[in-house]
């Protein structure tokens, strides 16, 4: 069996930002100890928000399911400490908004529940049995875009899958967490992806990594000479951003491009991150809701650059202050990567499910002076959509979103690729997303 | 190595001193902008800079074929377009934009198509026409719709045809390198005459072709050696400032065309394609496809749309050589070609990522 792929994969567009992973790429994870409190939202994935179960003065145990699931697409909520509810309300949350969360007080007991791993064998299980496990420990994507893993596990009978590609791209700047789940967790995560498989029946199985981790290619590839593994192919991919896109990512691999509007699994394909998989593997082997990940916290005003593993919930203030975080020059905080991340208002805000990084910055890279747009094109050249940024921008800019749609403002990723490359650091994606978000208001108002 | 399975009581983590103390610390209010919040080097003076770094070997030749006048006259040009920006920005109380070295682009091009014997003050008027009117007119930087150079030009051929045509002989007596035989103004106007008259001896041409090459020909400032030019417009790509699409297309076209119409009757003879290789080497040809067709505000953006207006400057300079009135057609070429860069850039957008034509 073929287990490596000598050929570099990659795709059209992208641009080229600093790494900037020299910083932690050596180090080891840490687990990072529980807070005192924690704030939980209900709020953690793409969907419908969870129904909370709880409320003041319950106490709860590590792993307690705190809010159940609501709809088709939404994902359960648990405990990451064990205490007393305090509160039952509106917090901050990463996406600027005000968010119902639980906030609980750590009694420092570290009780847990009684995990519940899968009865049998995963390899005996039926893969309804695996996908409701998923769905009970509440897993969703924790590359950022946070969909609910058991719902992309569940493609409708149409739309065969044959291929699944593990995502280790990791192509953001600055973050390291599956670079090092790579390293630390080899077995553990390619048994997530062996799960996988086995939910999906797919034929073809990557794990896509870009050629700025040597290390976690050898690791990896140590690993899958072992005949267990030996199903899973290893493709190394050029290094460049966004080589971790979804679409990017099947594109590279396969060839197969997702038609406009459509899901990857129109083609064929599932994507999971690798550190989806890593915590997959945890919920069917040992019954572990998802209520801790592994991030990286870094930048320029980060003294003590680490790899942590957190519970969900810790505040970014923890987190930073214990990575001797300089406050007094940090002037923009980050949750996620450099490229998409999220940039926080305040440090009073939880770290969820999809959190891959928090950076502190301690200047403000996209203030500096801009200059009108010269229709230069290094927007087009750099967008791997296909798309001319540049104008559309313009349009929203104008309120013409009739016409920014007729361009495609509706495929736009927002991976930052065209304001990256722009020499006039016009805020591109900014337009981006108020156009996709003007769109999506007017279909919602015109459906009700 | 850590595991997620591990919450035995050994550790236990003592609820930490540093988060239950958390001392309050006073964080400067944080900076909020949608993503990225990383930006390339690269800025606007920067490829301005750039371009006036790929204008110099061409400015340095035409010293040495023109003498310091050159010089003095880019000096004038560059020093008005830079002083009527600063003061229209002054009188309409805008931001101060001088600084992002697109006024200095401009007055260097605007120098570059005039005749090095033009006198300075004609210089000045069609430099302060090239920023007053074609640029900030319409918006300043970026706003503009057609080359403002180039507008500058027009503008000084309309008022002073005569000056604008008369073209002397480099420092070393060439006056267009050409046998003694034949005189004309430029190059160009020779091998038009030639046509005209009958008397086209491809042998002729075929000698003026090095001196052409490398500068030693009467024109403008800035079109006379194609060497500098190429020089500088191999950087511009190379630094991938510009797109190759255009120059290449407009050159290509022209080559094509003129091969097409060599004038001796053959076409895959060396005769064959002295025509098209003159007329690629002379005249504001190489000038305008690396410097002014390729002007990013008033060029199309869309790779397809480069293209095509590439081709479109090269066709309308090869109807104008070849049929118009003037012997040389690449300012207006472009300038019209400018004129219809929106219809292009609407006409080709870019199929996108997984994008089904035909669709709907």
């Amino acid at each position: 069996m073929e287990f490596y792929l000598p050929k570099k994969f990659t795709f059209r567009g992208g641009v080229h930002p600093s790494h900037e992973k020299s910083q932690t790429e050596q180090l080891e994870t840490e687990r990072f100890p529980a807070p005192s409190k924690v704030v939980i939202p209900l709020a953690q994935s793409i969907g419908a928000p969870a129904n909370a179960l709880v409320k003041k003065g319950d106490r709860v145990r590590i792993g307690q399911l705190i809010g159940e699931a609501s709809g088709n697409v939404s994902a359960a909520v648990h405990s990451s400490v064990a205490g007393t509810i305090i509160s039952v309300q509106p917090f901050g949350h990463p996406s600027g908004k005000q968010i119902t969360a639980v906030e609980i007080e750590n009694d420092g007991s570290e009780e847990k529940i009684d995990f519940e791993p899968l009865k049998k064998s995963w390899r005996e299980a039926a893969p309804g049995e695996l996908v409701q496990k998923i769905a009970t420990c509440g897993i969703v994507g924790m590359g950022g875009a946070s969909f609910p893993t058991h719902v992309k596990l569940s493609p409708p009978s149409s739309k065969p899958i044959d291929t699944l590609i593990i995502n280790g791209a990791e192509c953001e700047p600055f973050l390291t967490t599956d670079h090092r789940l790579m390293i630390e967790r080899t077995e553990e995560l390619l048994t997530g992806v062996l799960i996988l498989k086995k939910i999906l029946h797919a034929k073809n199985v990557y794990i896509g990594i870009e050629d700025n981790k040597p290390d976690a290619i050898t690791e990896i590839n140590k690993w899958l000479v072992n005949s267990n593994f030996s199903d899973i192919s290893l493709a190394v991919l050029k290094s460049k951003y966004p080589q971790g896109g979804e679409k990017q990512l099947i594109t590279a691999i396969t060839g197969r491009k997702v038609p406009s509007g459509g899901l990857p699994m129109d083609v064929g394909c599932v994507v999971q991150n690798a550190h989806t998989a890593s915590v997959i593997r945890d919920a069917v082997i040992k019954g572990f809701p998802l209520f801790q990940r592994v991030i990286t916290v870094t930048g320029p005003a980060v003294k003590s650059p680490k790899n942590l593993l957190v519970r969900i919930g810790t505040s970014v203030r923890t987190i930073l202050e214990a990575c001797d975080t300089d406050f007094s020059s940090a002037k923009k905080i980050i949750m996620g990567g450099p490229m998409m991340g999220l940039a926080l208002s305040g440090l009073e805000i939880p770290v969820i499910k999809s959190t891959s990084g928090l950076l502190a910055y301690d200047k403000i890279t996209s203030a500096e002076k801009k200059y009108p747009c010269i229709n230069c094109g290094f927007c087009v050249s750099a967008c791997p959509v296909g798309l001319v940024p540049s104008r559309i921008a313009k349009y929203v800019s104008k309120n013409l979103i009739e016409e920014a749609a007729g361009w495609h403002l509706m495929d736009c990723v927002e991976c930052g690729s065209c304001a990256y490359n722009c020499p006039a650091k016009n805020n591109l994606v900014h337009y981006m997303k108020l156009g996709k978000y003007t769109v999506h208001a007017a279909r919602a108002a015109s459906t009700k | 190595m850590i595991t997620l399975n591990t919450l035995t009581d050994s550790e236990k983590p003592a609820i930490t001193a540093q988060t239950a103390a958390a001392k309050e610390v006073n964080l400067p209010p944080l900076h909020m902008s949608s993503s990225p919040h990383v930006r390339s080097a690269i800025t606007v003076p920067m490829i301005m800079l750039f371009a006036i770094i790929a204008m110099v070997p061409s400015l340095a030749a035409s010293v040495v074929f023109f003498g310091v006048n050159a010089l003095i006259l880019t000096a004038a040009c560059v020093g008005a377009a830079v002083g009527t920006e600063w003061i229209i920005n002054k009188a309409l109380k805008k931001e101060q934009s001088i600084g992002d070295l697109s006024a200095v682009v401009t007055g260097i091009l605007v120098a570059f198509n005039l005749p090095p014997s033009l006198p300075v003050w004609m210089a000045v008027i069609g430099s302060v026409f090239a920023i007053g009117v074609a640029k900030m007119v319409f918006g300043g930087l970026g706003a503009n719709f057609i080359n403002p150079a180039l507008a500058g030009r027009a503008f000084l051929m309309a008022n002073y045809p005569a000056e604008m045509t008369n073209f002397p002989a480099t420092v070393f007596g060439s006056i267009n390198a050409l046998p003694d035989g034949i005189s004309s103004a430029t190059p160009l106007e020779a091998i038009k005459t030639a046509f005209s008259q009958g008397s086209f001896q491809v042998s002729e041409f075929a000698n003026a072709l090095p001196q052409l090459f490398f500068g030693n020909v009467g024109g403008t400032i800035g079109e006379t050696s194609a060497l500098a030019l190429l020089i500088g417009g191999i950087f511009l790509i190379a630094g991938r400032i510009i797109d190759f699409r255009i120059p290449l297309t407009y050159i290509g076209t022209v080559f094509f065309l003129f091969w097409i119409a060599n004038g001796t009757g053959t076409y895959f003879t060396l005769e064959s394609i002295i025509t098209p290789v003159f007329h690629v080497l002379a005249g504001g040809l190489m000038l305008g496809a690396f410097f002014m067709a390729t002007d990013m505000a008033t060029s199309p953006i869309t790779p397809k749309g480069r293209i095509i207006f590439g081709i479109g400057c090269g066709v309308l300079t090869f109807l104008i050589r070849k049929y118009g009135g003037y012997p040389e057609g690449v300012s207006y070429s472009i300038l019209l070609m400018n004129l219809v860069v929106p219809l292009i850039d609407r006409c080709t957008r870019p199929t996108i990522y997984g994008e089904v034509r035909g669709r709907g």
